[in-house]
């Protein structure tokens, strides 16, 4: 049965899991970038379901931090690809492994 | 009486200024350290001895620093002076003396004198750390401590491996022994609480009756441990084979002074073995047993340093036999003679070892009564005193004290009258057989140098007191003196004699000597007994006990050493190590360092959580 | 739930079903803009009109243009959408979507358990979540302020074109 915190817990969960299948299968570094926003996003939205559901200002509170971060996340992540890319002149994320254990 | 921590503390000292620095000091310098060093410990041994008894025979006992404590068990590093220690550390600091003096011209050439010299010293050391130690850890400490100069300079010559193969056969040898000691020890701190010898002595009367299965067991073992050292049956294998050393070496350290500190330990701790009349049954059977089965080992031997080595285990049997029936004074009086004449045979025997160019093969020996006559004569005279000639040697007073103690003492009887009669005929005939065979007969190895002043001179004073020191002590027949046995009453219980008759004391004597002298008339004789040749070899390999040992110690514990030489127990420790790192590889290879991989384990961590959730939550 | 949300939820999905499947990075973050656009209406659905608002200015028009304006810069033209191409092969994808949808799967069934939920949508206004805020969160606040300082810095920091900074490890195999 699907009730309106049902309805927006899944459509949360099917974002999540779309953002996660898109950093699995991708290897250009800007898309994972993307992909990590999207999954961001989907849990933003079950924290701003459940505020809704409980009729409390905390899970909206939490949105907002997580936008906060999403930004500060954004900014930095996208100063290492510059770097990154301007090391190996490609944004293959393969390329970058450079561990041998 | 303050000063005699300097006995034992001499020769240490000297010990450790030839290890440091033998090569500033020079040569001369290595010998006045070396001798010195015991010679001043012997002046001292002279002067505390005068004290002692001038002192009315006190016991002192001096505490110089605490070894270890642990609650009310308490070891001190003690030194305990009374009339059986003053006896051994006599013997060992004046024979100690005459032997390094004898040294310094035995050994003049050899490359490495000073390290001689250093382990001589380090052993004279130790071995005076034995003899007067006031507890029984201090006495093991000694006790393992000549056992390694033991080791070290039968080893001496150690670029021959034989060599090397007979100090280590003497060390494990030894330690098997040493090994019950180290038990017994236990059992006596778990018993007594203590080590201190007197301790032990005055409590072991109270804790135990008469043929305690304790008692018995504690005495048992410390028989195993003098059994070791002393070359007994059924340790007494090593000794021969420990004659690979320098000739001085088997002086000191394989006749005059290690071997017997296995009759010191017994009459050291007498009172167990009093407690304990098993085990002092076994010491005389012992004794007895070996002094035949050496004494036969020694007439069939071709090379004149073992058949020594048999003649030492064989005398050392005498005192244990002594020890057995509860003569402790005469043990100890025959030590003493036994240390001079054995000492001097054997310097004696080295002399000859030298002049010959290191010939020890008596058949190759002969006439050398003219060429060196300094040495025939003195030779002649430790003969005469192990044979025990009549009246002129030390070893007939020493000898002849044991023969009828054997009989008349409280533990004693007439089989045990009769081997050591036996065995004194067989003393006679192989120990006139070695001096026809080197020096009688026609000469067949031209003499190289003849033995020098420094080596001449310990001879012929050991030659004084193997004629001499037998008057300290005179049978009841013949003037019945008792200096030694007097001065050891406090220490050492005085014999009890089943009967006392002077007439079969003249008949044991008498039998004795005419004995001695039969088997030196067969031998003059004839050189050469018509045993089964057999027989002969049996003998000579020391009745097949090395054979023995070696089937049934040595050769299943090298099998098992071959089978197991991949190391059984190990196999688990590498079998965990190399799954562990099968497991390393495992995981260093997800570190692959594509970061989808990273992610891939997240997820699945993810999938696997919430799996175990649902499936714990909901479904079950 | 009215169609409005369903109407919502399915632009957000498809979008963003887009945005995992295109090969041009700019056609990506298009559909991408379209997504957040599309949540923001389900914000506002949910009685938060003031999260939608936000989802519209910083995610969209923020966050969004940020990468936009980096891709620019990056001048990343055809040859990467080829490459994403050439990288996006079925085989590289099927096993990690069927792991993933396992994921979702779970999820779904947690979230469909029977809990006594309620139908009704509260509505939370913008004031009380400012009083929230700004009342028992405000550490939380300085704390977020702190990030996003220690973001300026840092991407500063790491986007500084020096000379040629070229690290030594990856020297060696690049030259």
């Amino acid at each position: 049965m699907i009730t309106s915190t049902t309805a927006g817990l899944t459509l949360a969960g099917i974002l999540f899991t779309l953002g996660l299948i898109s950093i699995l299968i991708r290897r250009n570094i800007i898309f994972m970038l993307v992909s990590v926003e999207i999954m961001l996003n989907a849990a933003g939205l079950a924290f701003v379901v459940a505020a809704s559901r409980w009729g409390q200002p905390e899970g909206q509170v939490m949105f907002m931090f997580i936008l906060a971060m999403a930004a500060a996340e954004v900014s930095v992540g996208l100063a290492l690809i510059l770097q990154l890319y301007h090391q190996l002149k490609t944004l293959d994320s393969d390329e970058a492994s450079r561990m041998r254990g | 009486m303050q000063w005699i921590y300097l006995i034992p503390a001499l020769p240490f000292l000297g010990a450790l200024i030839l290890v440091l620095f033998s090569r500033a000091i020079g040569k001369t310098g290595v010998s006045l350290i070396g001798c010195g060093s015991v010679g001043i410990a012997a002046l001292i041994t002279l002067i505390a001895g005068g004290q002692f008894i001038g002192g009315g025979w006190q016991q002192f006992t001096l505490p110089l620093w605490n070894w270890l404590s642990i609650g009310d068990f308490n070891i001190g590093i003690t030194l305990h002076l009374d009339a059986l220690s003053l006896a051994f550390t006599f013997v060992i600091t004046f024979v100690g003396f005459l032997i390094h003096l004898y040294s310094t011209g035995y050994m003049a050439d050899d490359p490495d004198y000073a390290r001689f010299f250093a382990c001589m010293n380090l052993f004279v050391g130790s071995m005076l750390m034995l003899v007067l130690a006031d507890n029984l850890l201090l006495l093991y400490l000694g006790w393992e401590g000549v056992g390694l100069c033991s080791y070290l300079l039968i080893g001496f010559w150690y670029k021959d491996p034989a060599n090397g193969a007979a100090a280590r056969k003497a060390f494990i040898v030894t330690r098997v022994g040493d090994t019950a000691m180290a038990i017994a020890l236990f059992l006596l701190v778990q018993h007594t609480g203590s080590l201190q010898l007197s301790t032990i002595l005055a409590r072991a009367t109270q804790l135990w009756a008469q043929g305690d299965p304790t008692v018995t067991l504690i005495a048992f073992l410390l028989l195993g441990g003098a059994v070791g050292k002393s070359a007994q049956l059924p340790l007494q294998t090593w000794l021969p084979d420990a004659m690979a050393g320098p000739t001085p070496v088997s002086a000191l350290i394989h006749a005059a002074t290690m071997v017997t500190a296995g009759v010191y330990l017994i009459a050291r701790t007498n009172i167990l073995f009093i407690l304990a009349p098993a085990a002092q049954a076994t010491v005389a059977i012992v004794g007895a047993v070996t002094l035949i089965l050496a004494g036969c080992s020694a007439f069939v031997q071709t090379d004149i340093k073992r058949v020594l080595a048999y003649s030492t285990i064989s005398q050392i049997g005498y005192m244990f036999l002594a020890l057995g029936v509860g003569a402790w004074s005469a043990a100890v009086f025959h030590f003493i003679t036994h240390a001079f004449f054995k000492a001097l045979l054997f310097m004696g025997a080295g002399a000859v070892i030298v002049a010959l160019h290191h010939e020890q093969d008596m058949f190759r020996m002969g006439g050398l009564r003219k060429s060196l006559p300094g040495v025939f004569w003195v030779f002649l005279t430790g003969a005469a005193s192990l044979v025990a000639i009549p009246f002129i040697s030390a070893g007939f007073y020493s000898k002849d004290q044991i023969v009828w103690l054997a009989w008349s003492s409280a533990n004693g009887n007439i089989g045990y009258w009769l081997v050591a009669i036996i065995g004194a005929f067989i003393t006679a005939m192989y120990t006139f057989r070695m001096v026809f065979l080197v020096f009688f007969g026609e000469e067949k190895t031209h003499v190289h140098h003849p033995p020098g002043r420094s080596m001449m001179i310990p001879l012929y004073i050991l030659a004084v007191c193997s004629t001499f020191a037998g008057f300290i002590e005179l049978p009841h027949t013949l003037g019945h003196i008792t200096m030694l046995s007097d001065l050891l009453r406090p220490v050492l219980p005085s014999v009890p004699l089943q009967f006392e008759s002077t007439g079969l004391e003249w008949v044991s004597q008498g039998v004795a000597a005419l004995l001695s002298f039969l088997g030196i008339y067969i031998i003059w004789r004839s050189l050469y007994i018509p045993f089964p040749v057999g027989l002969k070899e049996f003998w000579k390999n020391g009745w097949g006990f090395d054979m023995a040992y070696d089937r049934i110690f040595v050769r299943p514990f090298v099998l098992l050493a071959r089978w197991n030489r991949r190391d059984m127990v190990d196999k688990l420790y590498t079998g965990l190590a190399g799954l562990t790192r099968s497991f390393h590889r495992a995981m260093s290879a997800t570190q692959s360092g594509v970061l989808r991989w990273y992610i891939m384990g997240i997820v699945m961590g993810a999938v696997l959580i919430l799996s175990v959730i649902i499936w714990r939550q909901y479904v079950v | 739930m009215g169609p409005a949300f369903y109407i919502a939820a399915a632009v957000a999905v498809i979008s963003t079903l887009m945005v995992i499947t295109r090969y041009n990075i700019m056609h990506a973050l298009l559909y991408l803009i379209v997504s957040l656009l599309s949540i923001a209406v389900v914000f506002y659905l949910y009685g938060a009109p003031f999260m939608a608002a936000l989802e519209v200015i910083i995610y969209a028009g923020a966050i969004m243009v940020l990468i936009i304006f980096f891709v620019m810069m990056l001048n990343l033209g055809p040859q990467t959408a080829g490459e994403e191409r050439m990288w996006l092969q079925p085989r590289i994808w099927i096993g990690p979507s069927i792991l993933c949808a396992a994921l979702l799967l779970e999820l779904g069934y947690l979230i469909l358990q029977p809990a006594h939920a309620t139908g009704d949508i509260h509505v939370v206004d913008p004031k009380t979540v400012g009083k929230t805020l700004f009342g028992p969160y405000i550490l939380a606040v300085e704390l977020a302020g702190m990030l996003l300082m220690a973001g300026i810095v840092g991407a500063y920091h790491l986007g500084r074109q020096k000379k040629k900074i070229t690290h030594r490890f990856l020297e060696r195999t690049s030259s």
